[in-house]
């Protein structure tokens, strides 16, 4: 016998509004990047936990498919945030609908 | 208290402070450091959860490949005028507000739910048998995951190099 389940969600909870904090007020891509990730592990930790309180393997699983999208997403997210600096020349999210589509701004 | 039951508190308290800590940075270094000690947390929270393979996998991929790439782009780009400008208080209280209420919600929702204060029974899954298991009813799944990577390296690699492309054009 661990926890109830129940905590092991609330400690889910509780990093996955940690990273929705991080992605929806902080000005830097890269910081919105990591929110990103935090939400994501976030997720992780809630399935690890169903995972024991169903008994099944399932949750364990969707982990291994979380862990793949997030590979994927922060790899193809840094390459176009290394690209738009190159554009812009800063990281703030602002400055980013030039790179999208130019013009869009004055 | 058991001896699971205390590791497990001592665990999220340091994943929630060491994220909480990460998030509130403005130094990138910093902040990417202290998230590696929070997937040091949840990698070990595994473990006691019973899954050693997914505690190995968090390790490998969030702390060792993710927060190392992020530590790449931080040191290959130059940070000194990466200084940003926070919301004012007046535009974020109503956002906090809200949220904190759904989360009260979620709270008691979760705390107050049929069979929420019986322990969860451990279920200790090893790799053999995890591996076994996912191969044998998720095999397509892990092929559309290999693919979801293949492309994303494509996309990636082709994000660089029409940057390259055009810097040589605009040379020649």
């Amino acid at each position: 016998m661990i926890v109830p389940f129940s905590h092991v969600l609330a400690l889910s909870g509780i990093l996955f509004v940690l990273g929705m904090f991080c992605a929806a007020v902080r000005r830097n891509l890269i910081m919105i990047v990591l929110g990103i990730e935090i939400m994501l592990n976030a997720a992780a930790i809630a399935f690890v936990g169903a995972t024991l309180h169903w008994q099944n393997l399932e949750g364990q699983t969707f982990v291994l498919f979380i862990l793949g999208v997030a590979a994927t997403e922060v790899s193809v997210g840094l390459a176009i945030i290394v690209y738009a600096f190159r554009k812009t020349g800063s990281f703030d999210p602002n400055n980013y609908g030039r790179v999208i589509c130019p013009g869009s701004r004055k | 208290m058991t001896l699971p039951g205390l590791l497990f508190y001592v665990l999220a308290a340091t994943i929630i402070v060491t994220t909480g800590v990460a998030i509130t940075r403005r130094n990138l270094v910093h902040a990417v450091v202290y998230l590696i000690f929070s997937y040091f947390g949840t990698a070990m929270l595994f473990y006691l959860l019973g899954a050693p393979l997914l505690a190995a996998f968090e390790v490998i991929i969030f702390a060792g490949a993710i927060m190392v790439l992020f530590l790449f782009v931080v040191i290959m780009i130059r940070t000194e005028h990466s200084e940003e400008d926070f919301f004012p208080l007046s535009q974020w209280i109503p956002a906090a507000a809200s949220g904190l209420i759904y989360l009260a919600v979620a709270f008691l929702a979760a705390l107050k739910a049929p069979g929420a204060d019986t322990g969860l029974a451990l279920l200790w899954a090893t790799p053999r048998e995890f591996a076994l298991y996912v191969l044998r009813n998720y095999w397509f799944l892990i092929e559309v995951i290999s693919m979801l990577l293949l492309i994303g390296l494509i996309g990636a690699l082709q994000l660089g190099r029409t940057r390259g492309a055009k810097q040589a054009e605009e040379e020649a």
